[in-house]
């Protein structure tokens, strides 16, 4: 039909018609440009439904680090040592961390900033995710190309631009590691199966380089370092040992560890650690390939060169098979342990998969449109000859196929984004709800209260919370926590731990000790948030006995049960956490019909209405009671 | 010591040192007058009016002057202890001459030090436009706007507490001239009144306490009077507001506000308890506040309400044609001592606030904050204007400190002038219109659209001159050279295939002339067809010939080859078999055979030329689809 239409085009304009191989590239280049929107766009739900915000727990560390490096500069942040965190032990934050997500984004906004974009860091680090996410589609497609051929590579970008494993990971706000990650590990794959494919030595260092990135990005690039040697051990098993292989992977491997090694974090674990050993087992047992390739080609002779792999291979193989044997199983074992982090990974050989069944579907589609316009444009006669055609259910089946798959796909892309809207866009800090009357209602209560830290405490003050809320209190209340989600000190942990699950005086004791001036709980029993302290009190009383075993976990449990009424253990009735979780909740009617005091997460009524607070106040409720902050009283003169 | 609330030792203390001014004053009065005054005026009557409804004290204050001095007087003096003057926000004095009220004009406002007065006063002197002859009498209202004055007393006070307050004033009017009667009325808010000075003809009724009237007091009586009173309103006090105003040629004037507020009330002690608060909001929780109104002009859009953290969701809003009004509720409630901070923006239509006199264009908006009864300590108001404005002058109706900025904002180059103005104690009576005036070209507003579209432009031209251009090092590299074969092979390819896709379609074509035939049994024109198609099928072949032989001589064709030979092949018998068929047809019709004959006839042949036709589309779909790789010779 276009054909038709260009044809009665007058003359001068006929000649702007595209050769194939223009109007396939034309094509090619506009589904992906549509692919990369797509990816950009579907992740942008977060701020339609929300705001531009940072997610979550994690992230907060990360936009604060970002936030210092972009004001003080690389090298103040690869020095910095953070005293608002840890108290009084702070934390070396330079080298604690995988710094490739801040450097990013800093240079994302540095550049932007060159541009003369007046953008905030905060919206550059909201949108670094779903901006690899997008990029991310751009590598799989070159991926897909590389592996099969270019729809299978455009394919392979649509999938990943709406695989909901990825989103939930990359939607924007959720400032994290993965965010940049994913797209270093899809990159570092391709490098190194294009430097598979082709021995070039320049694809390899780009392999290199992307594993470089990997590691200053996130932890999981030890899947990398196991996968590959995996592919490469496969590969000799096969027996497809080949110079090109032999190019790629050292170069790839001895480059890339130099690099990897520089990352405070990683340093000599690189060559030390059991989950890298794997790597270096490979690359001993290329180079054995390679002397033994090396050894044929000198001796020249095939019976010579029998007798010497009889004497060497029994010494090489029982030490080879020795180290690698723990390598692989070691590989091995990251593979499985690491099945969420590889999910892009499976999802894109899961891909290939469904490619190579598409492509050939798309061959006999090629036909359809054809005989489409041809039956279009042609009477009704013709239409009668095609019917005389051969095997004319072979072409029926095809096209019903072919919708079929059509259909599923769509249905795939509704599921992905419905998803996306629904499930993975929450900033889970502000917390939504559907109201009486169908309303949305917005549930701020942690801003509210960490807002109301930053403003109305003292620059110094030391908050002590469990440390789920350690980096929200440090980015969002500017102020020194004692613990926080780094958990790199179990003593620490199991020491706050401790305080909430004492009574009031040993807890004060505690709380002296670390300089603690305000205490903050979360609760859920007005509101039926469920992910409240109460909830996750046990593992602080689990922690805390980890450490000091005057914290026994039967004391808070009846008959093994963990319960907040009126049977509730004792000890659990007066601890530091039910006090201040519960103080003054039993005045307050949560529910029509029910008791006062009635916990709404627990469906109980508490057992314990009567709470005085002796060494603490409270000086903050907010609205909807999820937050509740204690002031920790001076101690008292002498009399 | 203004902000700092008073305990009631410090305010005794207070009393005492002014008792001790004023009797110095007093006795200096005599001599002072004279020369401080020099001309002989008298208030008559002086009705002063205090409003302590809200946290800003508002002081209205009417006089009649008159001149009974041989002189004409030029300028009325008006005068306040320091302690008030220093808490003096704004003051404004409108005069009116003669017995019956007229119009009122503005009287221009100067601090004077007159010669021989305390220090402990000071003095503001209200020019007049024109001087009062002796025997005339002025009509003078003067406003005072005091901050700062209302002291919480006690300092500190629990959250189910009221908020008491101090105010001290002087029963009878300050004045550097002889009064003759005078009142003081003073509105309260309404509520518990503590206590207040009493003197004769003191009455508190409702919630107005009423002094006077006083009658023949002589210059600078002062009698001091406190009340201690009950008032809960929002105290409501921006430590600094950043009021940033951007004028986009665009059609849009975006105004961002950066707040500090904090209470400046009685200072929380004690607990914070959620539960009586939400119980009983305005019993246990009565001194706090938590919302404030802003009336911002009509027709602003694109509202929004955030702090440090994001978005606040508490927020309400009303517009009609006059007025928009905001409701801004902070995260939490605001009690004594407790600050917070946010930030409100929002757009308004260009046309609204700038304007065009002779060539150049000026912004016409309100100085202050459009928070109500809100004191703002320090007010920072910049104007942006737009990239390449010049001649730029500001005029604002009262004094304030002025500099200038550059803002960069996005694709500026030069950056945008901004002026900044400062000042101190900002009361809604500020809340004036301000102008500035500078010269700004209209093309000017093209700038930065052009400056993307050449930023695009150029990369696009970038983009075609790389693709276009070779930019390979070395031009005999084998690499280099296979790839330019590969190019030639596919060119080739690509027409070798525009013949095929051409055969096929004559092939169609006369396919359609023997159903012609079968219709109209018009033997003649399938002739025709059949002799225009031959002679097609041998140009088309000549075409096809020297394409071929340089597929078959090009080193990168050893793959494809092999197909486009099989393609050649099965194509010639295609046509073979399908010249056979019309020849038959043709044949059968002339010797005008039965149509069931026909059929039988050609039935074995119909079917080899549909399997020949598809295996030759296939092919085509092959050639056309498939990738070939490339050998790619490792670079030397």
């Amino acid at each position: 039909m276009a054909t038709a239409a260009l044809d009665s085009l007058p003359a001068p304009l006929r000649s702007l018609r595209l050769k194939t191989k223009q109007q396939e590239l034309l094509l090619r280049v506009s589904a992906l440009a549509l692919i990369y929107v797509l990816a950009f766009a579907v992740r942008l739900f977060s701020v339609l439904r929300y705001e531009s915000m940072i997610h979550e727990f994690d992230p907060y560390f990360n936009y604060r680090t970002t936030l210092f490096l972009s004001e003080h500069g690389f090298s103040e942040f690869w020095n910095w040592f953070d005293s608002e965190s840890w108290y009084p032990l702070g934390r070396v934050v330079g080298g604690t961390l995988f710094p490739g997500l801040m450097v990013t984004a800093a240079l994302l906004h540095r550049l932007l900033r060159a541009l003369s974009l007046a953008v905030h860091i905060r919206e550059v680090c909201v949108l670094t995710a779903p901006f690899f996410a997008a990029n991310t589609t751009l590598v799989a497609y070159a991926f897909g190309r590389e592996i099969w051929d270019s729809g299978a590579g455009l394919v392979a970008a649509a999938l990943i631009a709406i695989c909901p494993g990825y989103i939930s990971r990359s939607v924007a706000g959720s400032y994290d590691n993965e965010g940049v990650a994913i797209f270093a590990l899809l990159l570092t794959f391709y490098f190194f199966v294009r430097a598979v494919n082709t021995g070039s030595l320049a694809w390899a260092l780009a392999s290199a380089f992307g594993y470089f990135y990997m590691v200053s990005a996130w932890g999981g690039y030890v899947f990398i370092i196991n996968l590959l040697p995996l592919y490469v051990l496969v590969l000799l098993v096969t027996g497809r040992y080949s110079q090109r292989l032999y190019v790629a992977y050292n170069c790839m491997y001895v480059l890339g560890m130099l690099l990897a090694m520089q990352i405070r974090f990683v340093g000599f674990q690189h060559v030390q650690s059991g989950e890298h050993m794997a790597a270096m087992g490979v690359f001993f047992l290329l180079q054995v390939f390679f002397f033994l390739d090396w050894v044929k080609y000198l001796l020249n002779d095939a019976r010579l060169f029998k007798s010497f792999l009889r004497i060497t291979l029994t010494c090489v193989i029982t030490v080879g098979a020795l180290a690698l044997g723990i390598g692989t199983a070691s590989g091995l074992y990251f593979c499985f342990k690491r099945l969420s982090d590889a999910t892009i990974f499976i999802v894109m050989y899961g891909l290939t998969t469904t490619i190579k069944n598409l492509t050939t579907l798309v061959r006999t589609k090629g036909k359809s449109p054809q005989t489409a316009s041809g039956k279009a444009t042609g009477s009704k006669a013709a239409a009668k000859g095609a019917v005389d055609q051969s095997l004319p259910f072979q072409h029926n089946a095809a096209i019903a196929l072919l919708l079929g798959a059509f259909y599923l796909l769509s249905r795939y892309a509704v599921h992905c984004t419905w998803v996306t809207s629904e499930a993975y866009s929450s900033p889970s800090i502000v917390l939504a709800a559907r109201g009486h009357n169908g309303g949305r209602v917005i549930f701020d209560d942690y801003r509210e209260a960490y807002y109301w830290l930053r403003q109305n405490t003292p620059p110094d003050a030391k908050i002590m919370s469990w440390w789920d809320y350690g980096y929200q209190i440090t980015a969002m209340g500017n102020r020194t926590v004692i613990v926080d989600n780094n958990t790199w000190n179990n003593t620490h942990i199991a020491t706050v731990g401790r305080a909430m699950s004492s009574y009031e005086d040993e807890a004060y004791e505690i709380m002296q000790s670390l300089d603690v001036n305000y205490v903050l709980v979360v609760f859920g029993g007005v509101t039926g948030y469920s992910s409240d302290d109460i909830n996750k009190f046990l593992w602080m009383v689990r922690i805390g006995g980890g450490v000091f075993p005057v914290i026994k976990e039967p004391d808070y449990l009846v008959n093994g049960e963990y319960r907040i009424d009126k049977g509730a253990a004792p000890k659990m009735l007066n601890c530091l956490m039910y006090k201040l979780c519960y103080y003054r909740f039993g005045e307050l009617t949560t529910e029509y019909g029910k008791p006062p005091g009635y916990d709404r997460v627990r469906g109980v009524e508490i057992g314990n209405k009567d709470i005085k607070l002796e060494y603490l106040e409270e000086a903050f409720t907010t609205s909807n009671w999820i937050v509740r902050i204690y002031k920790v009283k001076p101690p008292k003169n002498r009399s | 010591m203004a902000t700092q609330p008073p305990p009631p030792r410090r305010v005794a203390a207070l009393l005492l040192v002014l008792v001790l001014v004023l009797v110095l004053v007093l006795v200096a009065s005599a001599s002072a007058s004279a020369s401080a005054t020099s001309a002989d005026l008298v208030v008559t009557r002086a009705d002063r009016r205090v409003d302590l409804t809200s946290h800003i004290v508002r002081v209205l204050t009417s006089l009649k002057v008159e001149n009974i001095g041989p002189e004409a007087a030029s300028q009325v003096l008006l005068a306040f202890p320091n302690v008030q003057a220093k808490n003096l926000a704004a003051i404004r004095a409108f005069g009116m001459e003669g017995k019956v009220k007229g119009p009122s004009t503005v009287l221009p406002i100067e601090v004077v030090q007159p010669s021989g007065v305390p220090p402990e006063l000071t003095f503001f002197s209200a020019s007049l436009s024109k001087a009062l002859e002796k025997g005339k009498i002025l009509h003078m209202d003067v406003l005072t706007v005091f901050t700062h004055s209302l002291q919480p007393f006690p300092e500190e006070i629990t959250q189910a507490e009221s908020q008491l307050v101090v105010y001290q004033d002087s029963a009878h009017y300050l004045s550097p001239y002889p009064v003759k009667v005078q009142t003081l009325s003073i509105r309260l808010p309404g509520g518990r009144v503590e206590s207040y000075t009493k003197y004769p003809n003191t009455k508190l009724a409702e919630s107005e306490l009423k002094y006077g009237p006083f009658e023949d007091r002589p210059p600078f009586s002062y009698s001091p009077m406190v009340v201690h009173f009950e008032n809960n309103n929002p105290f409501a006090v921006a430590k600094e507001v950043i009021r940033e105003i951007e004028i986009s040629h665009w059609g849009n004037v975006q105004i961002t506000e950066h707040y500090n507020i904090v209470h400046g009330g009685a200072k929380l002690k004690g607990e914070f308890s959620r539960i009586d608060y939400q119980s009983r909001p305005y019993v246990r929780g009565v001194s706090s506040f938590r919302h404030l109104i802003a009336r911002l002009p009509p027709r602003a859009h694109s509202i929004y309400y955030r702090d440090e953290i994001g978005n606040i969701s508490t927020s309400h809003m009303w517009s009609d044609s006059k007025k928009t009004q905001l409701e801004v509720e902070p995260r939490f409630p605001l009690f004594g001592g407790w600050q917070t901070t946010f930030t409100i923006g929002y757009g308004l239509p260009l046309q609204d606030f700038v304007f065009n006199s002779d060539g150049k264009r000026f912004l016409n908006i309100t100085f202050g904050s459009p928070v109500e009864e809100i004191l703002i300590e320090n007010l920072i108001v910049k104007v942006v204007l737009p990239e390449g404005s010049k001649d730029i002058d500001v005029s604002v109706p009262f004094p304030a400190k002025q500099w200038k900025e550059v803002k960069y904002s996005h694709l500026d180059t030069s950056g945008r002038p901004v002026v900044v103005l400062e000042k101190p104690d900002v009361i809604p009576e500020h809340n004036l219109y301000f102008q500035v005036h500078y010269r700004f070209n209209n093309i000017s507003v093209l700038r930065e659209p052009m400056m993307l579209i050449t930023g695009f432009f150029l990369l696009f031209m970038a983009c075609i001159v790389y693709m276009h251009t070779d930019l390979s090092i070395s031009k005999n590299s084998p690499s280099y050279l296979a790839k330019v074969q590969w190019d030639e092979v596919q060119n080739i390819t690509q027409q070798i295939q525009a013949i095929f896709e051409r055969c096929l379609a004559l092939h169609d074509k006369l396919e359609a002339s023997l159903r012609d035939l079968s219709r109209s049994g018009d033997v003649q024109s399938c002739k025709a067809a059949r002799k225009a198609a031959d002679a097609q099928f041998k140009e088309l072949a000549k075409e096809l010939k020297p394409l071929l032989t340089s597929l078959h001589s090009s080193p990168q064709s050893y793959q494809i080859w092999p197909k486009v030979e099989d393609l050649v092949a099965k194509e010639r018998e295609l046509q073979e078999k399908l010249m056979a068929r019309h020849s038959t047809v043709v044949d059968s019709f002339e010797k005008k055979l039965r149509g069931q004959d026909v059929e039988n006839r050609i039935a074995t042949q119909q079917q080899k030329v549909a399997a020949l036709r598809q295996e030759v589309e296939s092919l085509l779909e092959y050639i056309n689809s498939s990738r070939f790789p490339v050998d790619n010779p490792e670079a030397d």
